[in-house]
């Protein structure tokens, strides 16, 4: 998919003559606009998260939200008297979204020209078109799964997680241990897959190829016996997170490769990602099989690198549309002691408390 | 800056992940990875803190487990860059 059809993950509104008639800190009594409240629901309801981007008297403007009954839609809002474009940055890096994922709208020419320019990725809509965007495909999902209409309920979890975060001190370890991580890997299934291509299409940073399924050759996938296609679901004592990553591994020509590692990127900086590789080495060694990784590297998935470097892969050959790494197994790290892995891979099991550290 | 200067600056560094006291006892030839998990969280802001810290780049695919292992090893990298 190229960037310039994205499917829109966050719509960030302006509230005057936008969200609402009349301009609230002139006027003081404003109305919402028609049918806002609908179109707000079924954005939430496709799991598009929502945000705000307003000048206006932050105190003011939540006050009115919430009397509109509608202050929980909006995460991370941005109501204060610098530009706009600032305000889509903070927003971009709360969420921890692509630009090119962000719909900006507002009444004003000038508003959305300021974000044009500074964001090119974000696309701009003007207040006259919001009665067309539920039908606009960039607005519709190619799936609307369990978690994607848990989308922002997770969201909310993440942002009191990021607060106990900020204000924590002491070593990271610790931090972790704190929050009673359970991480599940297991076969996909049918119920799954939907999600797996949702997954793919939706991960840019935490994923070391970009190739994306369709639902067809994942059943297929699903069914071979030389592929493994597994789900990883992670929640913590904040909740649930859902389903997280796919692993897809191609045990064809008696060894292993890693076709595609994608991660959430709601579970970034957890150590997720490094605790699953050792596991996959883990596996592939009690298998007696050698380890291999496909990556495309793109200007996103600089980290997805260096979970795969920091994890012993190192580049094997370069072929032409993809570098293939290799692992050699000699440096497998046990599973840290503050997560709980629960795993249906029995086979590969040779001694679950040899994996543990400590 | 001196070997001394920077191996205190790691060292306080990587007291925050691994606790004080471990890092204490750290040999300078030790490998800090047995110390505790190291995943990729760690790693980053290890490469943040090298670079802002001593003022040298960093590429990503330069970083894998067998040259950034202990404390000698970062050492000499950044002694290297800061040629």
């Amino acid at each position: 998919m190229s960037d310039k059809n994205k499917k829109i993950k966050c719509v960030v509104w302006d509230l005057d003559n936008t969200l609402w008639d009349g301009v609230l800190i002139e006027d003081g009594e404003v109305t919402l606009k028609d049918n806002i409240l609908n179109i707000i629901e079924q954005l939430d309801h496709r799991g598009i998260l929502q945000s705000i981007s307003s000048k206006n008297n932050y105190e003011d403007a939540m006050t009115k939200l919430e009397e509109f009954g509608i202050k929980e839609y909006f995460l991370y809002p941005q109501i204060s008297w610098s530009s706009k474009s600032q305000a889509v940055k903070e927003i971009i890096s709360c969420l921890n979204i692509g630009a090119n994922t962000i719909a900006f709208i507002d009444d004003q020419n000038f508003e959305r020209d300021e974000v044009k320019n500074s964001i090119p990725e974000v696309s701009c809509f003007s207040a006259d078109e919001i009665g067309d965007i539920l039908d606009n495909e960039l607005f519709i999902p190619d799936f609307i799964t369990k978690d994607s209409m848990r989308r922002r309920e997770m969201y909310i979890a993440d942002y009191h997680r990021k607060k106990v975060e900020e204000t924590y001190q002491g070593p990271q370890e610790d931090f972790l241990a704190s929050l009673n991580m359970n991480i599940s890997i297991r076969n996909a299934r049918d119920e799954d897959l939907d999600r797996v291509v949702e997954l793919t299409e939706r991960t840019n940073q935490l994923n070391t190829t970009g190739y994306t399924y369709s639902y067809e050759e994942l059943k297929l996938m699903q069914d071979s016996d030389i592929h493994k296609l597994l789900i990883i679901g992670l929640d913590d004592k904040y909740g649930t997170y859902g389903k997280i990553g796919i692993i897809l591994i191609d045990t064809s020509n008696e060894q292993w490769v890693l076709e595609l590692f994608i991660m959430s990127c709601r579970v970034m900086s957890r150590g997720i990602g490094t605790i699953l590789l050792n596991y996959i080495m883990d596996m592939a060694q009690t298998a007696d099989k050698e380890l291999y990784a496909k990556f495309i590297p793109t200007n996103k998935n600089k980290m997805m690198q260096l979970t795969y470097n920091l994890a012993g892969f190192k580049v094997f050959e370069k072929r032409d549309d993809y570098i293939l790494m290799k692992n050699d197994l000699t440096r497998i790290q046990k599973i840290p002691e503050y997560v709980t892995l629960v795993s249906e891979l029995h086979e590969y099991e040779e001694d679950g408390s040899r994996r543990i550290y400590g | 800056m001196n070997r001394e200067e920077i191996s205190n600056k790691l060292k306080s560094f990587l007291s925050k992940f691994f606790g004080k006291k471990n890092v204490e006892s750290l040999g300078d030839d030790d490998d800090f990875f047995s110390l505790g998990f190291v995943n990729s969280l760690f790693a980053m802001q290890l490469i943040t803190f090298m670079e802002t810290e001593f003022d040298v780049t960093i590429d990503v695919a330069e970083l894998n487990m067998d040259n950034f292992n202990t404390l000698n090893k970062i050492i000499n990298i950044i002694e290297n860059k800061t040629k």
